[in-house]
This record gives C-alpha cells, structure tokens and sequence, in this order.
C-alpha cells in the first residue's frame, strides 16, 4: 500500500474542498434591525396601495396564497422573538391592543376603541373587546399583563422586552436594573376586560407600539402548562389572530397559516390559507414563481435589473436609511474625522443619484435625510420630510472647498482613510464606488476598504475601530424619535465620538416637556436632525432601501409595515388567477 | 476482529473528545453573539439575556458543564430555533441530507466505475478520452453552476421533476441527486482508471491471460477487485462529506437538510450547533474510515486487520 498516504492526502484535500467551496457561499441572515448593507431577498413582495374592499363576485372561489420566506422561524413566543420572519408571521397569527390598519394608522385590534389618555399623559386605560384565543376561550385584561411581565423579567431572558419596554413602561429600567420587582411594572388588570398602563414619561407614540409583537397578549394558564415547549411548534401556541399557523414543527422550512375563524373580525379575512416555503436562494424562488408554484418573489441583485421593466414589478420603498458612521475618536486619538470640513466634504464628495440608480438599481433612493420618507406623518398627514427637505446634497464643488479648508485646519495635504464595509457583493460594489467618487473628487485623499462579515463588523463597532463606516437603521416604532435618538451623546448606538449639548438638549426636550406638544417636538426633532447632517455632518446618509418583487396580478391586498412584521394578510384575496 | 474494532471504538473516544474541547474553545473566539439582536441591546439588557443562557459564565465552567452534557448524551438547545434540542433537530434534518447523498453517492460511483473501465480498457482512443472529459467537467464546474443549470432545465424549461422544494416525495431528490453525483462520479472515474492500467500491465495479468482466461474475466475478475482498494479508500471520507449534506445544494432546491447549518451555526454563532455538527459529523467521518478499514479485508483477503499487537 504505498500510495496510502498520497490517497489520504487526497481524500482529505476534497473533503476540505468540499467545506471551502461552502463556506464561500453563506452569508448571515441579518438581525431584524440593524441592517446590513446586503440587499433585503425578501421572499415576499409589497402592495402598498390599498384596494377597494373587492365586490363578492371578483373573488376567486379558491382563496389560497403561495409564499416564499427567506428564512425558518426561530420562535413564535412573542416574547422571544427577535427576527424579521418571527415578527412577521406572529403578526398574522395574533394581535395586540392595536393593529396598523391598511394605510398603517393604529387602529383599535384587541382593544374595543382607542384607550382613555389621563391629562398628564401618563396613564392609559384601554377597554378590550370580546375576543376568543383559537381554543375558544376570552382574551383578558390579564393577558396582556401577564405577557409584558413575563417579558420584562429577566428569568425570560427576552431580548426585545427590556428593549421596547426600557424609558417606556413605568418601572421597566428600573427592574432590568434590579431595583424593582417584575410586579411594579405599570401594567395592571382592573377587571376582565380593563387595562391600565403606567408610563415612564409620556410617548407620544406609545399607541403604535401596542402593534408591536413584544406588547401581544398570552394566556398564561396555557403558557404556563406548555413550559419549555411554548410556542417551539404550531401545536404548542394560543393564537388570537387572524390566522392560526399549523404544520410548522419548530425547525422546519415549510408552514401554513389557516383561517382563524375564532378571530373577531373573520369577516374581513378572506383568504382560508397561505402556504409558506423556506427558499434562501433568489434564483430558486424566481423560478418557483415563473412556474407559477409561488405567487411572489423577492428580487435582488442581478434579478432586480433582469426584471426592471416586467409588468409585475412591485417596487416598495423600507423606512431604512444607510449612511457614513464617521468615527471621531479611534485608539483614545483623535481621527482627521474629528473635523468638520473634512466629514462635510465626504459628505457632498460622491453621487447619490448614480448609487442609488446605477449601483444598487434595485428601487433603492438617494437619501439627504436620517429620518426616512413615507414613514411619519402629522395629524394632517404631512410626510416628515416636507418639515426638513434636503439636508447635505451632493456638490462637488462645496465638497472642494471644505476638503481643502480642513486639509489646512490639520496642516497635511493628504489623508488616508479607511471605509468598513459588509461582505456580501452589493457592499463590496458599493465600497469601489465611494472610493472611486471619494478619491476623484477630494485631491489627497486615499481610501483603503476593509471588508468583514456582519459579526466582526459589530465587534470593530463597538470598539470604535474603524474611521468611516457604512451603517444602516430600520426603526423599532412609528415616529422620527427611533432615528434621532441614536446619535445622543453616550448612546450605545453612537460608537463614534459624536457629542453636540445642542443637540442633545433638542432630543431631551422632545422626548421630556414637549412630549405633548405634537408640533414643537417636531419641529425640535426636525431642528436635531438639521444641526446632525448639515451643521455637523456627524454622519452623511446615503440611500434609503428600495425592495423590488414579482407579484402575480392576482394577488390583491396585501399590506406592508414600516415596522414590526413586515406584512398584514387580513386583507389579502386571490381575484382572477381562475 | 471484535477485539480490533474494541480498540478502535475506544481511539474513538479520545479523539471525540479532543475534537470536542478543541472545538469549544475555538468557537468561543468567534467574534460575535448568538443573541441576534445583541447590537441593539444595552450591555445592562445584553447582561440579562445572557445570564438567561448562561453564557456569562466563565469559560471553564461554561465547559465543564457542556462535557457533562454531553457526556449524557445531551446535546443542549439551539440558540437560533428557540427551545429545539440539538439532537432532534440533526434527526430532523438529516433524512433528506442523508437520502440525497446515498442517491447522489451510489449513481456517481457506478457511472464513474463504468467510465473508469471503458478508459482503461480502451485506453487513449476516443472512449478514453469522452469519459476524462467528463471527469473533468464533473471535478471543475462548481456544482451550484450544475444544480441551476438542472434546475432551469429539467423543472422550469421541461417540467419533468420539481423545480425546487421537499414536497413530491422521491421526485423532488431526483435533481438534487444527480447534481451531487458529479463529484463522486469524477473521483471514482479516475481513480478506477488509473488503477486499472496499473494492474493490467501487470505480471499476473499477463499471466492469467497466458492461461488463456476471456478479456471480460480478467478486467472483471482480477482487474476491477484490485483497483478497487484505493477507491474504497477515498470514497470513505467523501461519502461522509456527502450524507451529511450540502450547503449549495439544500439551499438550491430549498431542501430541509442538515448540510446548511454546517456553516450557518457559525456565521450566526448559534454554539450549541456548532459543536452539534461537529461531533456529529466527527462520529461519521470515524465510523466511515472504521468500514472502509474493515472493507480492504473484504475486498483483498490478504489485508490483515489485526494490526500491531495481537
């Protein structure tokens, strides 16, 4: 057996190869929020236009929708999920106090009618209506405060209850903290049907987070005797929904939702089933979709070009931004990105336009804002953006003058810089582009890209390792505050050194005295935002995210969300696929 | 015999177990949480949910407790799918994985044999040189290259097998299978090739065909069993590699199998996956070798197994 060592070597070498050519594949599922650079493959499409309640006879006689998912569900215990498809779908199987309606106003779900707000803004009550669970028993004002204490308790462990509930809910920091106990939450049931909240401080806002998958009711007799098995498989979960989900085995790549006809407002919900597949892989699902087995798929990448002008192009745009993350304070030294000039001029130095059009080409915008459009509206229903416009557009030629005032203000004629970027291919054409824009419009300047998957990304973040990176947020609830508020000095999301009093004080007083002055915290989240991107240019934004999808014309109703889970099938129906 | 495959289930062990520590310790280097909403959290609120874990233990404890586990045959909770035990989930997972590759395994085996003997006995003639041609292309196209093509063509273009996804029972592995068979396929073409021109210029072929034994007996008969032994060698550790699925493949036809989280568990750090897979996959590498070690004996008696001391 001479060759025995040889044949080992080989063997072992395609094995290995076998793993190498994997691993070159895979990129991770981006946590539901902070967001990746890489483009969403939202195996769902978007209809963001509401239709006309169909007349009876435009429904087809079959009412079921084919979909795609772009990855498995990790849980549907509401207080444990943490993902974009968990939200999602527990968004369709149970509802909370509020519901965001078709054109994503909160409109009374659970609750019987909007709740009674005391005068300081502190207390709501809010009247629950008749509802049943899917085993046919009442939900109960007990519900939902035995669901929020159980997420705020640290014994839960729950990522998202201390997050949602932290500044909000009355004794909610205070008990992550060890200072209160789990029963001082302010959330308590007068009788049956009464709930009554305590708040921390008034949020105006408040009333769109009770849609929020964290804030759902659980029976608790139910939860209790199910244990550790809550809500690991369809079996094992209460729903109150529009939908009940079933054939879902806690791990699987396949589940139905079906009809919940328990559910207060059936009437409404015409479709009797969904049926969803896990497909990670674009290409499948586009073929999946042509041959008509799946009614929707998500585009991205080369599919998005391919596609650009196909008659059942949805294109939709996501309440998320990317921007710069310019880094003012790296290894305990001040970066060149401490000044001002020089973070304006890399601001203004690359166009917007041709990125979002030429590079990304997958509906994605150009972004001069932080707080996105189409996401918040006033009472009359003006769009955020009308209060600020524009803010640091690009221009060459301001962009000229400040890089050579700040070159002079730190004496050197060069710099070099360093863009953090993802790993996946659309970051890495993105990153050629700012560097190729960076470095042809500011003379001395020499861009170095470093390029590493998500984690170590976070990890160099949290460190303050890096000068300029690209960053992206999607917001956790309804109102310009979840965008502004990242960048207070000391917030664990500002990992730059960014530090402004005025700045500051802005934030505190929208969220402090005029919290219940609608138009003044506007106007001082407005004036924050203002003094962020074009006084300071603490960050430079780039895109807001566009999503494109093939959409069979069938398939009418379907609502997004700008937050919590992405889509509402209640209104969803199938007309004219027959 | 029984006294050999004792010592080696022992050797086993110990190589488990170092396999296990070592993939401990590396893991936990890996840059990142399996808290997947880590980034937005408070350290304060991080604090909590970790200690929910126990994930703010120090190391060695941390350790200590997973060996004791596992000792037990416990292999802990996934991180990523809340509550599933790792155990059920690699059972779960694992059919279609396993189904796939055995089709996949078998098919390229066969045809790759078949090919290696056409070129070995029609060596350099235009036989030789369409199967080296196919090996080649079986070895270089990657196989997710292969796995659309087939996919466009055979369900999207033709209709004769399902697109994708793991619902029309045998139908749905047939593509999948064949996808995964180029490999197996490439390798055992050439190694039987090679092999076979070896022991045909060989003096005991000569010899038997002196004797006036047919072309087929001696390709067959003394031929083909020789060449064999290194194919069997080989074929071990990439049968392994192959049962326990394929990342490119699974996610191609969207299959349920275990191969994705082979490399999922660590880009999102779910911990207890990692080791889940790792051992997993370590007991079937060693346990292949195991049969293929007791497989020379079956296929070349005059392999002995005993080995050193007894």
């Amino acid at each position: 057996m001479k060759k025995s060592k040889l044949v080992w070597l080989l063997s072992l070498m395609l094995v290995l190869s076998v793993f190498l050519a994997a691993c070159g594949k895979d990129e991770p599922a981006a946590p539901a929020k902070e967001t990746d650079t890489e483009e969403t493959t939202d195996g769902e499409g978007t209809e963001t236009e509401t239709e006309e309640e169909p007349a009876e006879g435009a429904l087809d006689a079959e009412q079921i929708l084919n979909l795609n998912h772009v990855a498995e569900i990790p849980s549907l215990d509401s207080s444990i999920v943490e993902d974009q498809v968990g939200f999602d779908m527990l968004g369709n199987v149970n509802e909370g106090l509020m519901r965001l309606d078709q054109e994503n106003v909160p409109v009374p779900a659970m609750a019987a009618e909007e709740p009674t707000i005391s005068e300081d803004g502190l207390t709501y009550t809010f009247k629950l209506r008749d509802a049943k669970w899917s085993d046919g028993s009442p939900v109960t004002a007990n519900d939902f405060e035995y669901a929020w204490k159980r997420a705020i308790d640290p014994a839960t462990g729950s990522p998202y209850g201390p997050y949602m509930m932290a500044g909000v809910i009355k004794n909610a920091t205070a008990i992550g903290e060890k200072k209160a106990e789990v029963a001082d939450l302010g959330v308590k049931a007068l009788d049956e049907k009464t709930l009554e909240v305590t708040l921390e401080r008034p949020v105006p806002y408040f009333i769109s987070l009770m849609s929020f998958g964290t804030f759902f009711p659980l029976k608790e007799e139910f939860v209790k005797a199910q244990g550790d098995k809550y809500a690991t498989n369809s079996e094992t979960v209460l729903y109150n929904g529009p939908f009940i989900m079933t054939d879902w085995d806690g791990t699987g790549l396949t589940w139905k939702l079906k009809k919940n006809e328990q559910y207060w407002d059936a009437e409404t919900v015409k479709l009797t089933q969904i049926n969803f597949d896990v497909v990670k892989e674009v290409a499948t699902a586009v073929n999946l979709y042509t041959t008509g087995e799946k009614d929707r798929t998500g585009l991205s990448g080369e599919y998005a070009m391919q596609y650009a002008n196909d008659e059942n192009l949805l294109k939709e745009l996501e309440p998320t931004i990317f921007y710069f993350k310019y880094n003012q304070e790296r290894n305990g030294e001040k970066t060149a990105l401490a000044n001002k000039n020089i973070r304006e001029a890399l601001a203004k130095a690359f166009n917007k336009d041709d990125l979002a059009s030429v590079v990304l080409a997958n509906g994605s915008l150009p972004a001069n804002y932080l707080v996105p459009k189409e996401f918040t509206f006033t009472a009359e229903g003006a769009d955020f953006r009308e209060v600020n416009g524009d803010l640091a557009t690009y221009n060459v030629e301001e962009a000229k003058a400040a890089w050579d005032k700040g070159l002079s203000e730190l004496g050197v004629t060069e710099l070099t810089l360093e863009i953090l970027g993802g790993d996946s291919d659309l970051s890495k054409k993105m990153d050629e582009y700012f560097k190729s824009q960076l470095e042809t419009n500011l003379e001395g300047l020499t861009i170095t890209l470093k390029e590493v998957p998500f984690n170590v990304r976070l990890e160099l973040d949290e460190a303050q390792d890096y000068d300029i990176q690209v960053s992206g947020w999607g917001p956790d609830y309804q109102d310009p505050m979840t965008f502004v508020d990242l960048f207070v000095t000391g917030s664990s999301h500002n990992l730059m050194s960014y530090s402004n009093p005025e700045f500051d004080k802005l934030i505190e007083s929208a969220k402090g005295e005029l919290a219940l002055d609608a138009e003044g915290r506007w106007n001082a989240m407005a004036q924050a935002e203002k003094i962020l991107l074009a006084d300071d240019y603490a960050i430079a934004p780039i895109y807001q995210r566009g999503t494109m999808a093939l959409v069979q014309p069938y398939v009418k109703g379907i609502v997004s969300h700008p937050f919590g889970g992405d889509y509402s099938y209640k209104w969803a129906y199938i007309s004219g696929k027959e | 015999m029984a006294k050999y495959i004792a010592r080696r289930v022992f050797y086993m062990f110990i190589t488990l177990f170092l396999i296990a520590t070592a993939t401990f310790f590396l893991m936990k280097t890996l840059p990142g949480s399996p808290i997947a909403s880590a980034s937005k959290l408070t350290p304060d609120q991080l604090a909590v949910v970790e200690a929910k874990y126990g994930l703010n233990e120090p190391l060695p404890v941390q350790y200590g407790k997973y060996m004791l586990n596992l000792a037990q045959g416990d292999l802990g909770n996934s991180f990523q799918f809340k509550g599933a035990s790792v155990t059920d989930l690699i059972i779960n997972r694992l059919g279609p994985s396993f189904l796939l590759g055995a089709q996949g395994m078998i098919l390229g085996v066969l045809i790759g044999i078949v090919l290696g003997m056409i070129a070995a006995l029609r060596q350099n003639t235009i036989w030789d040189y369409g199967s080296t041609l196919i090996a080649i292309i079986g070895i270089s196209i990657p196989s997710f290259v292969f796995a659309t093509t087939l996919q466009y063509w055979f369900g999207v273009q033709l209709g004769w097998f399902p697109v994708a996804l793991w619902k029309d029972g045998w139908m749905s592995s047939v593509l999948p299978s064949i996808a995964l068979a180029m490999g197996p396929l490439a390798i055992a073409s050439r190694f039987i090739r090679t092999e076979m021109i070896e022991v045909l210029s060989s003096d005991y072929i000569t010899l038997a065909r002196s004797k006036g034994a047919s072309g087929f007996e001696v390709a067959f008969k003394h031929a083909f069993r020789n060449a064999l032994i290194p194919l069997v060698t080989v074929l071990g550790p990439v049968a392994a590699g192959l049962l326990t699925g394929s990342l490119v493949i699974e996610q191609i036809f969207a299959i349920p199998g275990i191969g994705e989280q082979f490399v999922k568990a660590i880009m999102i750090n779910d911990y207890s996956i990692i080791m889940g897979t790792t051992l997993f996959f370590s007991v079937f590498l060693i346990f292949i070798i195991l049969v293929v070690d007791v497989l020379y004996g079956v296929i070349d008696p005059r392999i002995r197994l005993s080995g050193g001391n007894s």
